[in-house]
């Protein structure tokens, strides 16, 4: 692959309008060179309008896109040099793998010659070397999955778009695939924009998840940084699972705050730079379910509150409470199956306690 | 369907009358009238014989097929750009398109035969639109002619071309097209290397449908054609009409059914007819 580095990208601006409805509100974001960025949102959040902008088939209402600093806005999809795999392949029905995977060295008029070397090359890169001669129906969908991928990279492309590359495939190849293509990318060491709903895919995958809702960026950041401290209400629900504690913000230091939500005060600590909510504002906590720990007879936490099992439901790994509590309403709780001392039964009274670093303080932008 | 997956004999029974029916009224009648080809005016070939001998019957038969060649190709080129822009027009503009190339089907025959008679004749639109602008001194030779003829025809055949065409092109997945494009084709490589290989299909069995449909043109050619040029269909209407001919006639009418039984057999073996006609999906 010709320079082996990747190429920054950066939205500025970007808006998408169809008549009244907005697709794509001001998103700006920038992608760095070989970063594996994924595009994260529910349907109709403007993931996949802004990778089709990306990728020249959306022509942007406002905003620019530029390209290692040139703007490429107004250049049509044939131009921009972008690998893309689309939602369920779209490999030619009528052309081999071998001459799929030749098709965009075709239309840039490269010699037979070199075009069977890259082909190859590609081909043994996704490890299908022995199939260059079948049709695409002739393969499963991972190996058609794969095909793209080798047509997406065969022509050295400045960015990788993938449009929901997985969606199509069952749980197990999935997850097989997920780590195929992470491996891919750092083979490849090319930049790729990646565009999916579904969250463990992206925590998966990514360097970077950029999470949108209703055409806005939400938040972005490192998967885990994302997970740890969501910003909003609707980051905190979507990446993973949260409990919500509502409640009046009380002393408030720069190192944390008291939540006093009901009867229950609720200790907070802050991580360092944050700035703890002014006294009295009305303040939301998400809480993740794994946070929360079953206390033993005597043990203790910075956060106690006793209640009893409502339902659970056996993981595998762990068991997923849901715990009615005497003050603070209802939590999730999960905890690993090796951890949990008892059987759980409906029914049984539970004491769960946190740490006052467990809970993040979020905005609340539910609607 | 029985359980063994093979018509069982009550389903066979449902359709016998209608069977019957079509032995009784339809493919008797045929028979018996090509049964004549080699009983009149004697028993034996004879009639088959002038294939080979006589240089009229030649003649029609070449004309015949000439026309009808010349008329699937442009039926095909102008109904393939037509289904083309109906596969790109938006959803509002397809139904005005669709009915722009019904509406001409539901029009009678003679009256778009002898409106074309009326452009090209001596003294019609387009001559003497020509002639007035002194583009030309002499009248062009328009109508009562092959030319004449496969205007006709080809106006006829344009909708029988689309029809195929456009259900075979509205198959194509358009993601296959963004496809192509992402990947660095421009519109003509899209176009050449990825629509129009995908929509053969449709072009061949167009070019079937309105081949065979040709072979037995009767109003237009007659119209169009003045009586000079003749075509398969009028000749045998001349042999066993007018001049009583029992034996060529049938002789020719049994040459043009081979020729469509051996037309849709050879390109059975590359497309599905049964999709061409519309019967499964």
């Amino acid at each position: 692959m010709s320079d082996g580095r990747g190429h920054a990208l950066v939205l500025r601006g970007l808006s998408k309008h169809y008549g009244a409805f907005t697709a794509v509100d001001k998103v700006s974001l920038e992608v760095g060179q070989g970063e594996f960025l994924t595009l994260l949102g529910p349907s109709g959040s403007g993931k996949t309008t802004i990778l089709m902008a990306v990728a020249g088939f959306v022509a942007p209402t406002a905003g620019s896109i530029l390209l290692d600093g040139s703007d490429i806005t107004p250049l049509p999809p044939e131009k921009r040099n972008f690998g893309m795999v689309f939602q369920g392949y779209a490999l030619f029905p009528h052309m081999t793998v071998a001459d799929n995977v030749a098709f965009p060295l075709r239309v840039r008029r490269l010699s037979r010659a070199d075009r069977d070397v890259k082909v190859r090359a590609a081909l043994d890169l996704v490890q299908l070397g022995q199939f260059a001669d079948r049709l695409p129906k002739q393969l499963s969908g991972g190996q058609q999955q794969r095909v793209a991928l080798a047509r997406a990279l065969v022509f050295d492309p400045a960015l990788l778009l993938l449009d929901e590359p997985l969606s199509a495939l069952d749980k197990k190849l999935r997850a097989e695939l997920q780590e195929e293509l992470k491996a891919l990318h750092k083979r490849v060491g090319r930049t790729f924009i990646n565009v999916t709903h579904d969250q463990e895919e992206a925590l998966s995958m990514s360097d970077r998840i950029a999470i949108l809702n209703h055409g806005k960026l939400i938040q972005h950041g490192a998967p885990g940084a994302l997970y740890e401290r969501p910003r909003t209400r609707f980051v905190a629900d979507f990446l993973g699972k949260s409990n919500f504690l509502e409640g009046i913000a009380r002393v408030p230091t720069a190192r944390g705050f008291t939540l006093e939500a009901g009867v229950h005060d609720i200790a907070v600590r802050l991580t360092e730079g944050e700035a703890p909510p002014p006294e009295g504002k009305r303040s939301l906590l998400s809480l993740r379910p794994e946070k929360i720990g079953l206390l033993t007879d005597g043990a203790t936490a910075e956060n106690v509150v006793g209640g009893s099992i409502v339902a659970w439901s056996y993981l595998g790994a762990g068991y997923s409470l849901r715990i009615s509590t005497d003050t603070l309403g209802e939590l999730r709780v999960v905890l690993p199956a090796w951890q949990a001392s008892f059987a759980p039964a409906e029914g049984l009274p539970v004491r769960l306690g946190w740490s006052a670093d467990a809970a993040v303080l979020v905005e609340d932008d539910a609607p | 369907m029985s359980d063994s997956g093979r018509p069982g004999l009550g389903w066979w029974l449902l359709i016998l009358p209608a069977l019957l029916l079509l032995l009784a009224f339809y493919v008797a009648p045929i028979v018996q009238v090509l049964a004549v080809s080699v009983t009149e005016p004697e028993m034996g070939l004879g009639n088959y014989e002038r294939i080979f001998t006589s240089g009229s019957v030649q003649r029609v038969i070449l004309t015949t097929l000439r026309i009808c060649l010349i008329t699937t190709v442009f039926a095909l080129l102008l109904g393939y750009g037509i289904a083309y822009a109906i596969t790109l027009a938006s959803p509002r503009m397809k139904g005005w398109w669709i009915l722009a190339v019904l509406v001409p089907l539901w029009i009678s025959v003679l009256v778009r035969a002898f409106a074309w008679v009326t452009l090209l004749r001596r003294q019609g639109l387009i001559n003497n639109t020509l002639m007035e602008s002194g583009l030309i001194s002499e009248p062009l030779p328009l109508v009562w002619n092959e030319f004449g003829i496969i205007v006709g025809m080809v106006h006829y055949m344009v909708p029988f071309a689309v029809l195929p065409m456009l259900s075979s092109m509205r198959e194509i997945d358009p993601r296959l097209l963004a496809a192509a494009r992402g990947l660095g084709a421009s519109r003509g490589d899209t176009f050449r290397r990825v629509f129009l290989p995908l929509s053969m299909p449709g072009v061949i069995a167009a070019g079937v449908l309105v081949f065979i449909f040709s072979l037995g043109f009767y109003i237009t050619p007659a119209i169009l054609g003045g009586g000079k040029t003749l075509m398969v269909a009028e000749w045998i209407s001349l042999q066993i009409l007018d001049l009583i001919r029992w034996g060529l006639g049938t002789m020719m009418a049994t040459m043009l059914v081979l020729a469509i039984l051996v037309t849709l057999a050879v390109f059975s073996r590359i497309v599905d007819l049964r999709r061409i006609f519309g019967s499964g999906a």
